[in-house]
């Protein structure tokens, strides 16, 4: 069972914004799916190392990519072509 | 190439659409002046896209997604963007911030998701053609409540270039359209290899149906046609499957055992691969501007609270919660042993068999409402989730009626043999019209 506050500190975790009522009814429905994930319990082993599978990268070198005009086009705030975001000290 | 336009102005009572080009303009090509409508989680250059979000209200792309692209260079003419659960995140299209999309088989009815508008707007004779996306069922779940055909591809087969990502690992664009030579002639334009997709393979598409099934060997899973499965959907299925058995088809009963956790671990991983993806949208680079005077914890959360749905706050916080310190072990990483098994179990079937047979969906569409419970809706993808775990093709077409509303049968296929699941669903499609 997770408790209001453990969900109340993944909500502050992922930046999701809840309020009290929202709390109550947010932590009965996380108990109802996790205790169906507990159906995980069963499954042994580690996770295998993929084998089939290797990773794809490009060469490091510049390549052409959108106009700044374009970039900055859907940004809620902008100055001196850059993008504006909330304080962070 | 030339230049033409076409005018689009659907009677669009079912809430199908998001945006309509009243409009469209198009080039010469294969699909030359056909229209096709893409799901709102497909970036359109010039043409609002908000994955049926409100956090993305007004986000114009500045680039068009690699299948989007490949329609506009085969002529077609793109003529809106379609409904959909936000983000991709449900099963019936109640969950878009601009209202459901309504079954036109019965407007009291969902038509399925999350690819509900581009199934609805098919259905209604609105488009011919249409892109779905399909995460855990979002683009055969629709198709079969709609009544329509729609095809997940194998995995890497179609480019998510512009795919507004909600799980990566599971997701895959696809084509959806009235007939079995309608989605396979789309295929044809949207796959092969884009190397701005890490994942694309170079696999092309260039297959036209065959509707010769003679000696194909066909698995029937149990756990298809087990207890949670309506008898109304069983009896229209079985009797599909009996059809394709008089075209010349074997069929043999098998097992899927990792299926009693399959549903469990494809909402762990797409969970936290969601709670990953989704961490962009904050009000800064794209959607409603974030309050800059805030300290960026305040701000994020105003934004998100704000602009995100409840499924989709949910389902963030489970990821968060799943990739956590301390719960990791329990929840992601066996996920991903889960996931392997669903893998091997289908290597063992497809080693004796060439394709599996069941029903898309245990149930008819759902009534309007109907699954208002977050458990409840997730256990009705319990038999499209598998095919996104493997990363095998899979398509539904429509086999008939239940209570007057239609049902999806589902052909899997092993990796990179959607061209024999296209040739089953044409076989079945052509012996029955």
């Amino acid at each position: 069972m997770v408790s209001e506050n453990e969900v109340k500190h993944i909500g502050e975790l992922a930046d999701i914004g809840i309020d009290g009522e929202e709390l109550v009814a947010f932590t009965h429905q996380f108990n109802v799916i996790l205790e169906y994930f507990d159906i995980l319990d069963r499954v042994s082993g580690e996770p295998a190392v993929a084998s089939d599978l290797i990773n794809v990268m490009r060469d490091d070198i510049v390549e052409p990519s959108l106009p700044r005009d374009a970039v900055l086009r859907n940004a809620g705030g902008q100055e001196d072509g850059f993008i504006k975001a909330p304080r962070v000290m | 190439m030339g230049y033409h336009e076409i005018r689009f102005e659907p009677d669009d009572r079912y809430n199908a659409f998001l945006t309509t080009c009243t409009r469209a303009s198009h080039g010469d090509g294969r699909l030359a002046g056909v229209a096709v409508a893409v799901k709102d989680n497909i970036s359109t250059q010039g043409i609002e896209t908000t994955c049926a979000s409100k956090i993305l209200k007004g986000y114009v792309p500045p680039y068009d997604a690699h299948a989007v692209g490949l329609l506009k260079q085969a002529g077609a003419a793109i003529v809106g963007k379609t409904n959909m659960d936000e983000f991709g995140m449900g099963t019936t299209t109640e969950n878009s911030a601009f209202g459901p999309t309504l079954n036109p088989s019965d407007t009291g009815r969902v038509p399925g998701g999350s690819s509900g508008g581009s199934a609805a707007a098919i259905a209604a004779g609105m488009v011919p053609l249409a892109l779905g996306t399909d995460t855990g069922g979002s683009i055969r779940c629709p198709a079969a409540f709609c009544g329509i055909v729609g095809l997940k591809p194998t995995y890497g087969r179609v480019s998510r270039y512009g795919l507004i990502a909600y799980a990566n690992s599971l997701e895959q664009i696809g084509p959806m359209g009235k007939t079995v030579s309608d989605v396979s002639s789309l295929m044809q334009v949207i796959a092969g290899y884009d190397r701005r997709d890490s994942t694309s393979r170079e696999r092309p598409y260039a297959h036209t149906p065959s509707k010769e099934i003679k000696g194909l060997r066909i698995g029937i899973p149990e756990e298809y046609f087990g207890p949670g499965v309506d008898p109304g959907v069983t009896r229209v299925v079985r009797a599909a499957i009996g059809r394709l058995e008089e075209l010349g088809a074997t069929t043999k009963s098998c097992a899927i055992p990792s299926m009693d956790y399959a549903l469990a671990a494809y909402y762990v991983t797409c969970t936290c691969e969601a709670s990953s993806n989704l961490a962009r949208f904050d009000g800064v680079r794209y959607g409603p501007a974030a309050e800059t005077k805030k300290s960026w914890h305040d701000a994020y959360q105003d934004v998100r609270r704000a602009g995100f749905g409840l499924e989709v706050r949910r389902r963030i916080m489970l990821g968060t919660f799943a990739l956590s310190s301390g719960y990791y072990g329990k929840y992601y990483a066996k996920a991903q042993v889960a996931r392997e098994n669903v893998k091997k179990d289908f290597a063992k079937i497809f080693s004796g068999v060439d394709v599996i047979a069941g029903p898309t969906m245990p149930t008819i569409a759902f009534r309007l409402g109907e699954k208002s419970d977050p458990l409840p809706m997730y256990l009705s993808d319990i038999l499209t989730v598998p095919a996104n775990l493997a990363g095998i093709p899979a398509i539904s077409v429509p086999c008939g009626r239940s209570e007057g509303m239609p049902v999806g049968l589902q052909i899997m296929g092993r990796p990179f043999e959607d061209e024999r699941v296209i040739d089953v669903a044409y076989a079945y499609e052509q012996a029955v019209n």
